[in-house]
């Protein structure tokens, strides 16, 4: 194992971490919900009636605006590269779906809110994406 | 309209954690990943930050018996380790692993950077669309 230590960046990923902390204990204290991303965008689009999704709808607003409103404060833009292009990016996307729906979350729903819940379901579904991203990628170096 | 306050304010906070946590570059992402290439662990100081915080948090904001706005809280019920679960969440990762991006950061980079984003929203809404459907017959 080789470390990247030029591209380290703890103190910031933790900040940043405990602010997504922040994201989700502010929805559980007032609103009493998880946030779970890929749950909130399916909410939205299911037959949900309108103050269900009227709230799911402001959060992923405001999930757009953050790092706007960071760019502006920060007058830094918001570093950005991507990895995937044509079919391998569509297919990602596609991936992502399915899997998240079908596994009931994603990184924030289980990665955040139920690791910290300690939910058996979420540590095993953690373990399961994780090991399959990591593989992927292993995979893709040699293709 | 406190609620909807609410819930603008949390994307708020989380998008901007989610920008300077790093979260929002494929390429930090799948560094991360990389751990049989040359790894760049950062990003599991996000998941100790955010864990840490609620795991703290969610012990004081649970005691309450509703939340401020709400009635009850609206907490996960199922609680066995079924095969949606597994097969569902490996499906993911390897979606994860080929673009380096999740359900947040997509949101989040829907204004940073549309021409891309955008497309990959509708191609991930499709997709949980179609895991919906397909969810219970896994089961």
């Amino acid at each position: 194992m080789i470390i990247a230590w030029e591209n380290l960046t703890p103190l910031d990923s933790f900040i940043g971490g405990c602010l997504i902390g922040v994201a989700a204990l502010l929805l559980m204290a007032l609103k009493g919900r998880i946030m779970g991303v890929s749950g909130i965008i399916a909410g939205l689009f299911a037959s949900n009636p309108t103050d269900e999704r009227a709230w799911r709808f402001a959060f992923l607003l405001g999930a757009v605006l953050g790092p706007i409103c960071l760019q502006t404060v920060t007058g830094q833009p918001v570093i950005s590269q991507a990895v995937a292009s044509g079919l391998q990016f569509y297919l990602a996307a596609f991936l992502v779906g399915v899997g998240t729906a079908i596994g009931a979350g994603c990184t924030s729903g289980h990665g955040i809110c139920g690791l910290a819940r300690l939910s058996p379901r979420s540590l095993v579904a953690v373990l399961a994406f994780m090991t399959s991203a990591v593989a992927t990628v292993a995979v893709l170096k040699f293709v | 309209m406190l609620r909807i306050i609410a819930a603008l304010t949390s994307g708020v906070v989380f998008g901007i954690g989610l920008a300077l946590a790093g979260m929002l570059n494929p390429a930090k992402v799948v560094g991360f990943l990389d751990i049989f290439g040359v790894w760049d662990p950062s990003l599991a100081f996000v998941m100790i930050g955010g864990i840490a915080v609620n795991l703290i948090g969610l012990r004081v904001v649970l005691r309450r018996e509703a939340p401020l706005l709400c009635d009850r809280f609206i907490l996960p019920t199922a609680t066995t380790i079924d095969r949606p679960l597994i097969i569902g969440s490996l499906i993911f990762g390897v979606g994860w692993g080929l673009a380096g991006l999740c359900p947040g950061p997509v949101i989040s980079s829907l204004m940073l950077n549309p021409s891309d984003m955008v497309a990959f929203a509708l191609v991930l809404v499709a997709g949980l669309m179609l895991g919906r459907w397909v969810a219970p017959k896994l089961a």
